[in-house]
């Protein structure tokens, strides 16, 4: 066991059983929960203040300066409010679904390198709170877990929306998985990593080493893609869709347990623009000026720059994009994203062999592309279904279509 | 086919939006002037000399579309008349919870009697206060509103309660456009007749403006009227920023 952590993570080298080491776990683990917690109540005030800005409102402004502590007045709220159940519900199930999300949540932060390494009492601590070998793997782990969070918190409402609601989410999140496995797929045949802490490593050294470069723009665009979709953010939240429906899966939900839904929302948003930080755009590499002894501050610095940066582009989805329909989300997941994640991982995989096996690849992708582009051609102008059910009585004409008559049989 | 690059025009405009001054208002604390014909509280006015405007003649409440208004006119007492007219308006009552602030109500009366002040922030913790009876409607002495301790009046509000006047002709005739038929009650001299059917409008008289105008930074380039455009624009709007010079001053030097 002490060989598997010592092989990723170097605070093990000497094994678990000393209490400086215990004591270093320990503390970055309450630094970074502390740490966490705050950047979402700072993450809900600042959307709530983009937000308003882009649609000339003022936004939040009663509690605390310019508002800040209007995150805290709505958690007291919520938390001051009526814990209902609802009779129809599984209650064991219905009660464990919001952690179901939560935690995954918190897991997935866990694994994000914040900044470089430090040398405290002997020991090479890396700025993160963990870093297993399985590394980036776990996140998709994690993120696989949180569906079922969302699944079952429909289910176990004992109500039909939150269910069908919950059954959307599902799928839509598991469609999106699979582009966003493919891309991370990419990440690690480049890297030839799977810690983010080597990720990190092996994107140092200058702008041109950023794995954004490096694979091209397109993982990275179906990286944030994918990433919006399994948050279940604008413009992909047909799922809450906030103004269409009363509130998706966790319709039911009320007082902590919702609170804890819209906590893992708001930490999901924080913690995946990390990941994305780290996996495209160096992590915590950046230029650090000669100073002697701070060193270790300025990586940090530059982890949280570029991640507010993404966390100001997920505000600014919300309020530019309409909401996708459910069918062009689904013709986006499936016919669009994964063909060319997978499309191009196959061509990174072919270039890093060697020249001619990636322009095989390249000519291969480009053929299976022709052949998909017209076979959704042709799918698109087939008509199925059975006969029957095609026309319709009573229904508003639509201009060239015409309306059956009503069968003697049915008069 | 529109430009690749006019999916993006979402992200640009929000962005843009960023730099743009503010619409709400914190309203407590800061409150927007008023439009001259805002539609408020109602008052019943009185003659200079005392004498109640109201002959009882239940206009008002025949022609108020939700039934908010009671009235049951009397004879005037002979020795002690209430009204110059025949009778006066024994009851009046108007039922704040029903009241639309339509101000069919004003259009009606014969006399001008009921107006409608530009007070509108009032609220009641009972069902009883929300029916406003003659007592509370009735302007006092000086001819101004009373001032009820459930209602919020702002300077100058009370002083613009009588100075109503209509633009059109109520039976929509052109020929009374721009007719001024009401005269300035309260001590407040009559304003020139608001915009009609013809468009000539002299706001800087009527007191009114144009929501182009107050909102002309939040509109589309291509909504924004024409003289706050290009370079005029630009002067006209660093001249209004200017602090107030009165004309008076510039007329003595």
């Amino acid at each position: 066991m002490n060989q598997l952590f010592a092989a990723s993570d170097p605070l093990f080298n000497h094994g678990t059983g000393d209490w400086i080491v215990l004591l270093i776990v320990l503390v970055k683990i309450l630094v970074g929960f502390g740490a966490l917690m705050t950047a979402v109540i700072v993450m809900i005030w600042f959307e709530r203040k983009a937000i308003s800005d882009m649609q000339s409102r003022i936004g939040p402004q009663r509690w605390g300066p310019f508002g800040l502590l209007q995150t805290v007045a709505d958690g007291l709220k919520l938390i001051g409010k009526e814990d209902l159940v609802p009779a129809e519900a599984d209650v064991f199930v219905f009660k464990l679904a919001p952690y179901l999300v939560v935690i995954p949540a918190f897991i997935t932060f866990a694994l994000v390198p914040v900044g470089g390494t430090l040398h405290i009492a002997g020991h090479v601590v890396l700025l993160q709170m963990a870093n297993p070998p399985m590394g980036i793997l776990l996140m998709l782990a994690m993120s696989g877990i949180s569906v079922y969070g969302v699944m079952l918190a429909g289910w176990s409402s004992g109500s039909k929306y939150p269910l069908l609601s919950s059954v959307r989410a599902s799928a839509q999140m598991i469609s999106y998985e699979a582009a966003l496995g493919m891309t991370i797929v990419t990440v690690i045949l480049v890297t030839g990593a799977l810690t983010t802490h080597n990720i990190v490593l092996s994107q140092g050294g200058g702008i041109w080493h950023w794995n954004l470069i490096r694979l091209g723009f397109v993982p990275f665009a179906i990286f944030l893609i994918a990433i919006t979709a399994e948050l279940n953010r604008p413009p992909f939240d047909v799922v809450e869709a906030e103004s269409e429906l009363v509130g998706g899966f966790h319709t039911e939900y009320s007082s902590f347990r919702f609170a804890i839904f819209f906590l893992a929302e708001f930490m999901n948003t924080i913690t995946m623009s990390a990941i994305m930080v780290t996996l495209f755009f160096g992590g915590p590499a950046g230029w650090v000026p000669p100073v002697a002894h701070l060193k270790w501050v300025f990586p940090i610095i530059w982890f949280l720059i570029k991640t507010s940066i993404f966390c100001f582009c997920y505000i600014w989805f919300r309020a530019a994009l309409p909401r996708f329909r459910y069918d062009q989300l689904m013709d986006l997941g499936w016919k669009r994203l994964i063909p060319l994640s997978l499309g191009w991982m196959l061509i990174v995989a072919g270039f890093l062999i060697s020249w001619r096996w990636g322009l095989l690849m390249f000519a291969a992708v480009l053929f299976a592309w022709i052949v998909l582009t017209r076979a959704f051609e042709l799918g698109k102008t087939r008509e199925s279904g059975p006969e029957r059910v095609l026309p319709t009585v009573g229904e508003r004409p639509i201009p060239g279509r015409v309306i059956r008559r009503l069968s003697d049989e049915e008069r | 086919m529109a430009s690749p690059l006019s999916f993006f025009g979402g992200f640009k405009l929000t962005l843009a939006h960023i730099g743009r001054p503010k619409v709400t208002t914190s309203y407590p604390q800061h409150k927007r002037a008023k439009q001259p014909r805002q539609h408020g509280r109602h008052v019943l006015n009185r003659y200079e000399d005392g004498m109640e405007k109201c002959i009882g003649c239940e206009l008002c409440a025949g022609v108020c579309p939700v039934n908010c208004i009671y009235v049951r006119g009397l004879d005037n007492p002979p020795d002690h008349p209430v009204s110059p007219g025949e009778r006066y308006g024994y009851v009046y009552e108007i039922n704040y919870l029903r009241c639309i602030h339509c101000d069919l109500c004003v259009e009606a009366c014969p006399t001008q009697a009921i107006t409608e002040s530009k007070m509108f922030e009032f609220s009641f913790t009972n069902r009883a206060d929300a029916i406003y009876t003659k007592a509370e409607l009735l302007v006092d002495d000086q001819g101004f509103p009373q001032r009820l301790p459930w209602e919020d009046w702002r300077e100058g509000e009370a002083a613009m309660t009588g100075g109503w006047m209509r633009a059109t002709s109520p039976a929509g005739d052109a020929e009374y456009e721009g007719v001024i038929q009401w005269t300035g009650d309260l001590g407040v001299g009559v304003r020139a007749a608001e915009a009609g059917q013809s468009g000539q409008r002299d706001d800087e008289a009527t007191g009114s403006k144009q929501l182009r105008e107050v909102f002309y930074r939040h509109l589309q380039p291509e909504d924004v009227p024409l003289d706050r455009r290009g370079l005029r624009g630009m002067i006209r709007n660093a001249r209004e920023k200017m602090p107030h010079r009165s004309h008076g001053d510039r007329g003595e030097q």
